[in-house]
């Protein structure tokens, strides 16, 4: 790791990181504005992501990075390898030993605890971007709590589809005070935002902004009283594990229209056959 | 009826540096009146009423309004949530062009419900009651309810905006050329609605208009406005069919007759 500082950032920007993590900590769900860095890897890879991680990170840390919920896809591999190279932290797969996980649309099936940190990549940090064009007037609507649009939003899509037809990036609510955008999660993680004891903090390099949930802060996803949140997730269970109860994948097998769900958290998926749980395509079972 | 007025109106002055957007204009308006403003283009009308509905902040001048909770407040000192809070409970604003005043990619549906929902209202099923009554009583059939603004003629957009503005039943509404851009007879059939609505609603409203047919038809009261200043007000029918200034006389004999 030579030629770089720890965790590739210099110490001054990453001291100005902390310093907005701090102030959104401080203020949870409100967007800090912060001199995003010129990262070595495209906008859009999870620049933002990358630095509030880097500004986190110690050397005893043991790293975590998921990408759809998976260790081993192109993102999650390349951002891994980063901090192995720029900080030489130890890096693992398992959600139970790391301290710091990044992400990129997924929170672990696993439950978090106090000693983790959850760094979440975002994209458009703004709930309110597609509504309001103008930065200005998002944020004085943010500053007057002025959240009737939001709910135009989901009435749109009440009156369009028949139901709530937003699926991911869902609006929530954090602490009764701002609307926040959960980055691209499915709504189906949108309950383990609320009161998880670990630390959650949301990273977007392009649009330099930083925002956070601090443990066990209540965040409740918006919704109208007759048509209520739903997390909803594929009506099956895992093919490979048998958990009724993850998020899952489809994945297409062949052009017959053969198909499989398997659960999107590559670790929960193998943890949970490493303990001998079985799905209805696990290759023991297609071998019999 | 009550002896404090809506809306009080205590010497507004608005300047653009040198120039002089409106000045000295004071008035009353009392529950249930409808003031018109008239005047050339560049006579300071829409400055007053921007003034008013606190769009612009002018440079010296009261507005009182008699809110529901609290009587008489300026709203003027008032804080910025608090007026916002105003603007879509007690005020509405109908601008003279629509896409001005609705949203072009939300549904007419939405469009209504906006502002149930801004004041707190979350139950799907009501929202969209009230926005089919709501469009019903403008005239607009209801199977276009989740029809975009855009898919409207000039007119149903316009009352679309009315309705939009008035689902929340507010008590006063500024409208700056109601009518402006449409054409005659679809002019007449807002003007009908917009009768029928402020009788029946018993509303109050100021109307800034250079038609002075719009005015005939609506307003109880009138204000003629030159470079910035209150030239004649009084009764309607008194100043229209008598005038005393000069430039009103201008103005009421430079009407087309048909």
């Amino acid at each position: 790791m030579s030629g770089f500082n720890f965790a590739y950032l210099d110490e001054q920007t990453k001291r100005m990181i902390r310093r907005a993590i701090l102030k959104g900590v401080a203020v949870p769900g409100y967007q800090v504005p912060f001199a995003s860095r010129e990262m070595p890897m495209p906008y859009g890879w999870g620049t933002g992501g990358v630095q509030v991680t880097a500004a986190c990170l110690t050397p005893d840390d043991t790293l975590k990075v998921i990408d759809q919920g998976a260790d081993d896809t192109t993102n999650a591999v390349s951002i891994r390898k980063f901090f192995q190279r720029t900080a030489g932290v130890a890096v693992t797969e398992r959600t139970a030993e790391a301290t710091i996980i990044q992400t990129r649309h997924r929170i672990p099936e696993a439950a978090l605890t106090a000693d983790q940190i959850l760094v979440y990549q975002v994209p458009i940090p703004e709930p309110l971007r597609f509504l309001e064009p103008r930065e200005t007037e998002t944020r004085r609507m943010h500053a007057l709590q002025d959240y009737g649009l939001m709910h135009v939003k989901l009435y749109e899509d009440i009156a369009r589809n028949g139901a709530i037809a937003t699926a991911y990036a869902y609006p929530v609510k954090v602490e009764g005070r701002y609307v926040m955008d959960p980055s691209p999660i499915p709504k189906f993680d949108n309950p383990k935002l609320s009161n998880s004891p670990a630390l959650q903090l949301f990273g977007a390099g392009r649009e330099q902004r930083i925002y956070a949930v601090p443990p066990f802060t209540q965040v409740v996803s918006l919704d109208f009283d007759d048509y209520p949140f739903e997390a909803s997730k594929a009506p099956h269970a895992c093919d490979l594990c048998g958990d009724p109860g993850s998020y899952l994948d489809e994945v297409i097998t062949d052009d017959q229209g053969g198909r499989m769900f398997v659960c999107s958290d590559t670790d929960h998926c193998a943890t949970r056959q490493a303990a001998g749980h079985r799905g209805r395509l696990s290759p023991m079972e297609a071998a019999q | 009826m009550s002896d404090t007025p809506l809306l009080s109106v205590q010497d507004i002055t608005k300047t653009y540096g040198a120039r002089i957007g409106c000045t000295g204009v004071s008035f009353d308006l009392w529950p249930g009146e409808v003031m018109g403003i008239v005047g050339e283009s560049g006579s300071g009308k829409s400055t007053l009423l921007g003034c008013m509905a606190g769009h612009l902040a002018p440079d010296s001048g009261r507005v009182v309004f008699d809110t529901r909770d609290a009587g008489p407040r300026d709203v003027l000192a008032m804080r910025e949530p608090e007026r916002r809070m105003l603007g879509r409970t007690d005020w509405a604003f109908v601008h003279q062009n629509p896409r001005d005043g609705l949203r072009m990619g939300v549904s007419a549906g939405g469009n209504v419900g906006e502002r149930l929902m801004a004041v707190g209202a979350r139950h799907y099923g009501q929202i969209r009651e009230a926005a089919t009554d709501w469009l019903q009583r403008v005239e607009i059939d209801a199977g276009r309810i989740d029809d975009k603004p855009r898919q409207f003629s000039g007119g149903m957009q316009q009352r679309l905006q009315i309705a939009r503005n008035l689902v929340t039943g507010p008590r006063l509404v500024f409208m700056d050329e109601p009518t402006g851009g449409l054409d005659v007879s679809v002019q007449a059939r807002l003007l009908d609605l917009l009768r029928g609505l402020v009788r029946q609603m018993g509303l109050s409203a100021v109307i800034v208009t250079h038609d002075l047919a719009v005015v005939r038809l609506l307003a109880d009261r009138l204000m003629v406005m030159k470079d910035g200043r209150v030239i004649e007000q009084g009764l309607t029918d008194q100043v229209l069919d008598d005038p005393q200034h000069a430039y009103t006389q201008l103005l009421v004999s430079s009407v087309l007759q048909v």
